[in-house]
């Protein structure tokens, strides 16, 4: 129960924070190159990443015995956990520049603007720009829902929680339109990063026969181990070296 | 005119294969090849000390720990 709510949080989170991204390329194209092509692309997109998804994901949960797919998986998780945790601890810091959706917004736009911006006719440069943000942006997705999903045998889970994240911040990014900078993906991608790290680490010991003290509830000590950890490592590289990257806001 | 259909097939496997090994690399290494050795490791810990559960609880997490300061570190003094 713990360890699936946990995975559910973690694959909305990461589901979220990348698809923050793909629709800031998405709103880029749809407004210079026409909404028709831009949201075609998106769904095309989306659609190869879900058959992606069953294609990869039932034979993995079925075929692979549980203790393998664990300590590769995990390894996995655990790689793109620390990644995460430790780009989010360098950017927190002031060492590495935040992620700046205004700007990446702006250099779509320009780079895409010609005289067909408002058509409502197919453009092919509208709606390649938009599968490749939804698809190299949701290929990540994907992996976490992978890995989380057929280690934990909760694929339907996982996929659940990821089409929630792609829904929510789809509706909240067409209501609030270009104000997607607003949202704190430095925060979110640092509490993912936690998450992401925490399962890695189980599953990688569980799957090496190593039997957590608590079971699945040790997963909240884990994530806990790696919260503090974090934010003491933020607040000792703000304390010990002066930033280096002035941030964009 | 079958060579030309066959080498033109055998491109695009090759340029799907690359992509592909390209995409993990990218995806495991990147530029940050120390978090994959260091997971390496982890795993080495983890199956070696599996008998010993406190010693294997303590030890691999005080090696990831431990890497994701050093991981950190590094990246401070790249960005410098």
């Amino acid at each position: 129960m713990t360890s699936s709510v946990i995975l559910a949080l973690a694959v909305f989170g990461a589901s979220a924070v990348e698809m923050v991204e793909a629709l800031t390329i998405v709103l880029a194209a749809g407004i210079s190159r026409g909404w028709r092509s831009a949201l075609e692309g998106a769904a095309v997109a989306a659609l190869v990443l879900a058959v992606l998804v069953a294609a990869v994901g039932v034979p993995l949960v079925h075929l692979i015995p549980l203790d393998v797919l664990r300590v590769v998986i995990g390894g996995m998780l655990l790689v793109l956990g620390l990644n995460w945790l430790r780009k989010a601890i360098l950017r927190a810091s002031g060492h590495k520049a935040l992620h700046d959706e205004d700007a990446i917004y702006r250099t779509t736009v320009s780079s895409l603007s010609t005289p067909a911006g408002t058509t409502k006719s197919r453009d092919a440069v509208g709606f390649t720009v938009a599968f490749k943000g939804v698809f190299l942006e949701g290929l990540e997705v994907v992996m976490i829902v992978l890995t989380l999903g057929s280690s934990s045998r909760h694929l339907a889970l996982a996929a659940v929680s990821a089409a929630a994240a792609v829904v929510v911040v789809g509706v909240v990014g067409t209501i609030v339109g270009r104000q997607l900078s607003e949202v704190p993906e430095n925060a979110m991608k640092m509490v993912v990063g936690i998450m992401l790290t925490s399962f890695g680490v189980f599953w990688v010991a569980e799957g090496a026969g190593v039997r957590w003290p608590g079971s699945d509830l040790f997963l909240l000590a884990l994530v806990g181990l790696f919260a503090a950890t974090t934010a003491g490592a933020i607040r000792w590289m703000r304390a010990v070296l002066p930033a280096a990257v002035e941030q964009p806001r | 005119m079958n060579e030309t259909a066959d080498k033109r097939r055998s491109g695009v496997v090759s340029r799907s294969i690359v992509a592909f090994g390209r995409f993990w690399w990218e995806f495991l290494v990147g530029d940050t090849p120390e978090l994959f050795v260091a997971t390496l490791i982890v795993i080495g810990l983890a199956i070696a000390l599996h008998r010993h559960t406190i010693v294997a609880v303590v030890v691999v997490l005080a090696a990831v720990v431990g890497c994701l300061g050093l991981s950190t570190w590094r990246g401070r003094k790249r960005l410098k």
